[in-house]
């Protein structure tokens, strides 16, 4: 019973069908080891206890009654606090937001709840997703579960760390230039970012509009299919969504990946790798090799415009996107008696942190009279060269791979004082949201420090089932998900091991 | 390229935040740094490129006029920092 936490998604959701387990027991299980550990990690800005309690005893009824909702029902998962939740504090760990209850429910929140999954609390994160370590939180600090000094990745931490440290069977974040991807990779989990539009931004608080993306957090890649599955899929509210049907995201992971053809491209490893990450990721293509693939050199020639880009259209987007928080309808409102403007101003000062306040400068000046050309308009031409890059690789590839970020998790404040360092965190994820593509970082090695690394697939639109195979064929070859963070291993006292 | 304290009051003023004089300080160094990184997108020649506004197909979505998300002012109003009678109540703007 004390190891519950431990299953995969795919593992507890068949024992739930064969009621071998309860949601209940998985639920209470998820709950006593948040209690047992979240004091150190800091994944969760709120715990909701209750309602997961209720959701589980409804779930159990469910199953019970041979009325399964699908293969969610039941299994315990969190959300990144982007996440609209009706009635459940929202805050963008943002001190601006702080008191926010959303009177509606986002798609993904509502998809979750059809599906019958259990709610266990809102995730920590940088404030309003912008961030690389989460250390740009407004409200809380995460630590990485492998070693409590080091940032666990941004701007998606609390998601990759709950799961990560066996809170929460999974977990969803969102991805704008790699906040999904790099968190997964410091923290040694699955992270997915599908192709833009597959999952609904209705409910995630908008940062950059033309890149946000949903996805999920895993131990397993079977795991994070099932996660997807449930999320994925045309939404009216969300004129941005793809109407594209949702394959079966879990069919034909196992099966042989022979004769596909993973992209190396000579850019993704240029200097400024770590050696232990490029082992690593080096020794993984040798892996996928064995396995059947073939691996084929290709250029990414605009890549080292990606982050310049990146940091005007995201920057852009952002200001404009931020400008809702006017101390009006909802948030901090301040200096009021001093009429609209001071209201304005202060409410927007006095709520928004540094990093917030530094990007949405940087955008409202790339988007001023003036500068617009310049900045904006020019980063949208370099942005269809960058796209243009990827359609001409995949031409002669399947799948892309590369490391997830040239380096493995770094200490809190290496790089919070520099923000330009922070930026190129993101050097090899960003490319992937600016071409709207889907990716993933999985596991694939520790460095000498036994700190995790990641391996980054990028896919073609729209073809999240290769990506996962060759995730599920690396996965299924290789032990390295099945590594614990030594905080995991202190029992708590009067525990017993049950075989898993 | 080098921002100035005006330069970036101006865009503080745009931003509507008012910053306090150590913050425009600060911001008119880490602004003028990424700048600088940001000019480097002008090594490339992009006179015949299309730009890319999104990376799916954009159509504007239409749907008939009703209502399909009745939301009681109640609800609304609750997170209001001040409101009345179903209001939000905020500074006089017209004097």
């Amino acid at each position: 019973m004390t190891t519950l936490n431990r299953l995969s998604i795919e593992e507890a959701s068949r024992r739930l069908a064969a009621r071998e387990v309860s949601s209940t027991e998985l639920t209470e299980a998820c709950l006593a080891e948040i209690e047992r550990t979240d004091g150190k990690v800091g994944s969760f800005l709120e715990v909701t206890a209750d309602l997961a309690r209720r959701q589980a005893a409804a779930a159990d009824a469910r199953l019970a009654s041979g009325d399964s909702a699908g293969p969610l029902t039941g299994v315990p998962v969190a959300l990144k606090d982007l996440f609209i939740t009706e009635g459940v504090r929202t805050t963008c760990a943002s001190k601006l937001l702080v008191n926010y209850v959303p009177a509606y429910q986002g798609t993904v929140a509502r998809r979750l709840e059809e599906a019958g999954a259990v709610l266990l609390g809102k995730l920590n994160m940088d404030e309003f997703a912008m961030g690389s370590s989460t250390e740009n939180s407004g409200l809380a600090k995460t630590r990485n579960p492998w070693d409590l000094e080091r940032v666990p990745g941004g701007s998606s931490g609390g998601s990759a760390t709950t799961v990560a440290a066996r809170q929460s069977l999974g977990s969803y974040g969102t991805d704008t230039g790699g906040s999904i991807r790099l968190p997964a990779s410091y923290c040694g989990v699955v992270g997915l970012k599908p192709t833009y539009g597959r999952v609904s931004r209705f409910g995630v608080v908008a940062f950059a509009s033309s890149l946000d993306q949903v996805g999920p957090f895993a131990t397993t890649v079977r795991g994070a299919a099932l996660l997807l599955g449930a999320v994925a899929g045309h939404d009216p509210m969300d004129s941005t969504s793809i109407n594209a049907p949702v394959p079966n995201y879990n069919e034909g992971l196992g099966e042989s990946i022979r004769g596909l053809r993973i992209g190396v491209p000579d850019e993704y490893f240029a200097e400024g790798i770590e050696a232990d990450v490029e082992a690593r990721v080096r020794e993984a293509l040798d892996q996928l090799k064995a396995l059947g693939a073939e691996l084929v050199r290709v250029r990414l020639p605009h890549a080292e415009y990606a982050v310049p880009t990146y940091y005007i259209i995201a920057t852009a987007e952002a200001s404009s996107n931020l400008g809702r928080y006017d101390g009006v309808r909802y948030g901090v409102r301040k200096g009021e008696q001093d009429g609209l403007r001071a209201m304005y101003g202060h409410s927007r000062n006095a709520g928004f942190g540094k990093e917030v306040k530094r990007r949405i400068m940087l955008g409202t000046y790339a988007l001023s009279a003036g500068y617009y050309d310049a900045y904006y308009l020019k980063a949208m031409k370099v942005r269809t060269l960058i796209r243009s890059d990827f359609t001409e690789a995949f031409e002669n590839c399947d799948i892309i791979a590369s490391p997830t970020g040239p380096t493995t998790a770094f200490r809190f404040g290496e790089r919070s004082g520099d923000p330009l360092k922070m930026y190129l965190s993101d050097v090899l994820t960003i490319s992937t949201n600016l071409a709207g593509l889907p990716g993933m970082s999985l596991p694939c090695g520790f460095d000498r420090g036994g700190l995790p690394v990641g391996l980054q697939l990028i896919g073609r639109p729209l073809d999240e089932p290769t990506l996962l195979k060759v995730a599920a064929a690396f996965e299924d070859a290789t032990d390295h998900a099945t590594r614990l963070p030594a905080l995991c291993e202190a029992k708590a006292h009067g525990s017993e091991d049950a075989a898993l | 390229m080098k921002l100035s304290g005006n330069q970036v009051r101006h865009v503080a003023a745009l931003a509507r935040l008012d910053l306090s004089e150590a913050e425009i300080e600060t911001l008119s160094v880490e602004l003028s740094a990424i700048l600088d990184y940001i000019d480097k997108l002008g090594e490339l020649d992009t006179g015949a490129v299309e730009p890319t506004t999104s990376v799916v197909a954009m159509k504007a979505a239409m749907r008939e006029d009703v209502v399909t998300n009745p939301c009681a002012p109640e609800r609304t109003l609750a997170n209001a920092p001040e409101s009345r009678k179903g209001h939000f109540v905020v500074p006089r703007i017209i004097e």
